[in-house]
């Protein structure tokens, strides 16, 4: 092994350093440094990122991890659609947990306005973000067990994952990409006998939650490649941007739905699982932990959400009701004004961000007062976690990049926008 | 929000900063002069006071179709404050001729990417970046798309595209209007 191209990174191992005297005895190969890459399309990568990756051995010296595969423009289509056209590309924005990007896009316009939606649809948006917030999690935390050899684990998580998915199917009409919410509001209410439903869901997805922690968490094979690989440090992570679960992993209490709580969530008793050592490990944990905070929260949110109005009563922001339309000349310009020329949303910029899955979720917005977005910056939770990657796993051993990979759960579509 | 650290930085370097003002929803700003900006940066991220240790964002405006828009781009940057609990937004202002001011990355990690993803879209040179390449499109890529003077259909495919009849991607008007 070359020395000299070891990065310093490489931090002596005192496990391995107690075997010192018995390297002394072996052979000394020469090894030519290898590079590979794993992807764009690679089962371990699941959206499509390729790393190239240079091994020395096992023992990775460089790692280039090279994205863009899923850029679709997000930015400059947004720019050419009116701000209510933008919601569909948010959907697409994280995938697992569209809704929490289709509300987060909405604060932020509506902080814009300058505009206080109906209590209601608070709640509602409150139980959408946190019924995909254990969507997103489950998948992460499944696939983690996945791909260090646990399939069943998996399986559990999807079986829970899918009823969410379902109960998130009857209230948007979407599994995946569910547009949900309008500016001021949302488009639709709860329907009927949805929350006794939820209810019943969430009791079954606490019962799969302790089936995959019983699998994983005390799971010998899982905690080995899990616990001090992938390791951070909470001064790095900040330095980096690191935001969310994978930032609480590390030891800092950061949750922007305690620190600067927005819609309805500080009426809500929820506890912020926070981690210690900033391994694999911590972040598989701290997300186990957060989906059970998740349920704490729908519960209280299902049992005390008010009766009302669940969008603003203001046709130049929300659609006039449906009788309205079609009866009144007053509803049908509103409508008309609305769909063809969109909300006239005042010239000015914000930045605002909610808690999304993976972290904080930015906005800034600009708007020149033409009823098109001038300018739609995305914070992506998983930019800047992804390009901590390199930092973390450079000096460690290949087989590390893969749990690392997974419990960082990048998303390539805000990551790549 | 955020109005004590722009004090803090505005009676540490007086002739820093061009401009405060308080956006639509009380977000407070400052623009700050190209040249300053690693000194402001850095003295909010080392003032323990401050703290500004997390490196929230940064992207770029394209000012062109409005109505000041003189110089072109600003670059904006959001830190924040994990003992203040608030973020900092920062602008910079820079004119298309001379696309170009001193990279952050040096300071922050964080900066990296985010500065690599405003050349790319908008090409404004980070002077100090290690390692300025494009960060989502390709290395052949042929101008700054998030720039607003780049059409919005103007695809620069790798590989080229099959024409398929009657199937127009993406917003706008497919060219017909």
């Amino acid at each position: 092994m070359a020395d000299s191209a070891k990065p310093e990174a490489h931090a002596p191992n005192p496990d391995i350093d107690s075997y010192a005297h018995e390297s002394e005895l072996e052979a000394h190969l020469q090894t030519k440094s290898m590079v590979i890459n794993m992807g764009p399309s690679h089962p371990a990568t699941h959206g499509t990122v390729r790393l190239k990756v240079e091994l020395d051995g096992e023992t990775i010296t460089k790692i280039d991890p090279e994205i863009g595969f899923l850029h679709r423009g997000f930015q400059k289509s947004c720019e050419n659609v009116t701000w209510t056209q933008c919601l569909p590309y948010t959907d697409r924005l994280n995938y697992l947990s569209a809704m929490m990007n289709n509300f987060g896009f909405l604060n932020a316009v509506e902080k814009l306005i300058g505009l206080e939606i109906p209590e209601r649809a608070q709640y509602i948006r409150v139980i959408g973000s946190e019924l995909h917030r254990l969507t997103d999690h489950l998948t992460c935390v499944g696939a983690t067990g996945l791909e260090m050899g646990g399939f069943a684990p998996f399986l559990y998580g999807m079986e829970a994952r899918e009823l969410i998915q379902d109960r998130v199917t009857e209230l948007t009409g979407a599994r995946l990409t569910t547009s949900f919410g309008r500016v001021g509001g949302i488009n639709r209410d709860l329907p009927e006998g949805w929350i006794a439903k939820v209810h019943k869901t969430l009791t079954r997805t606490e019962e799969l939650l302790v089936e995959m922690d019983g699998l994983l968490t005390r799971n010998r094979i899982f905690v080995d490649r899990t616990k001090d690989t992938g390791v951070i440090t909470a001064d790095d992570a900040i330095d980096y941007g690191w935001t969310g679960p994978a930032l609480r992993a590390c030891g800092v209490d950061y949750d922007i739905r305690k620190v600067r709580p927005y819609w309805v969530y500080e009426r809500f008793d929820f506890d912020v699982p926070v981690g210690e050592h900033g391994d694999n490990y911590d972040r598989y944990l701290v997300r186990l932990e957060e989906m059970r905070q998740s349920i704490r929260i729908l519960r209280q949110a299902m049992d005390t959400i008010p009766a009302g109005p669940i969008i603003v009563d203001d046709w130049r922001i929300a659609l006039p009701p449906k009788p309205e339309v079609y009866g009144t000349i007053e509803g049908v310009m509103a409508h008309f004004k609305l769909v063809m020329e969109g909300i006239q949303v005042p010239p000015g910029e914000v930045y605002d961000s909610t808690e999304a899955s993976n972290g904080e979720l930015g906005w800034y917005l600009v708007s020149d007062g033409r009823g098109r977005p001038y300018k739609v910056h995305v914070r992506a939770p998983g930019f800047p976690v992804l390009a901590a990657l390199p930092h973390i796993i450079t000096g460690k051993m290949l087989p590390d990049l893969v749990p690392t990979f997974d419990t960082i759960n990048m998303i390539g579509g805000e990551v790549e926008q | 929000m955020s109005i004590f650290a722009l004090d803090r930085v505005t009676a540490q370097f007086p002739e820093a900063v061009a401009e405060r003002y308080v956006d639509r929803a009380g977000g407070a700003w400052a623009v700050i002069h190209a040249d300053w900006l690693p000194k402001v940066a850095a003295f909010l991220k080392n003032d323990p006071e401050l703290n500004f240790k997390l490196f929230g964002s940064a992207d770029a405006v394209d000012r062109l179709h409005l109505a000041e828009n003189d110089p072109r781009f600003e670059v904006v940057y959001f830190l924040y404050s994990l003992t203040r609990h608030e973020h900092v937004r920062l602008k910079v202002r820079v004119s298309e001729s001379k696309a170009e001011l001193p990279s952050l990355a040096p300071l922050y990690r964080g900066a990296d990417w985010w500065e690599r993803f405003v050349w790319d879209f908008y090409g404004i040179r980070f002077t100090g970046h290690p390692d300025l390449r494009r960060i989502l499109l390709y290395e052949e890529f042929q101008g700054h798309p998030l720039r607003k003077d780049y059409a919005l259909r103007d695809r620069q495919p790798l590989i080229p595209e099959r024409p398929i009849k009657d199937i127009f991607r993406g917003p706008g008007t497919s060219g017909i209007a």
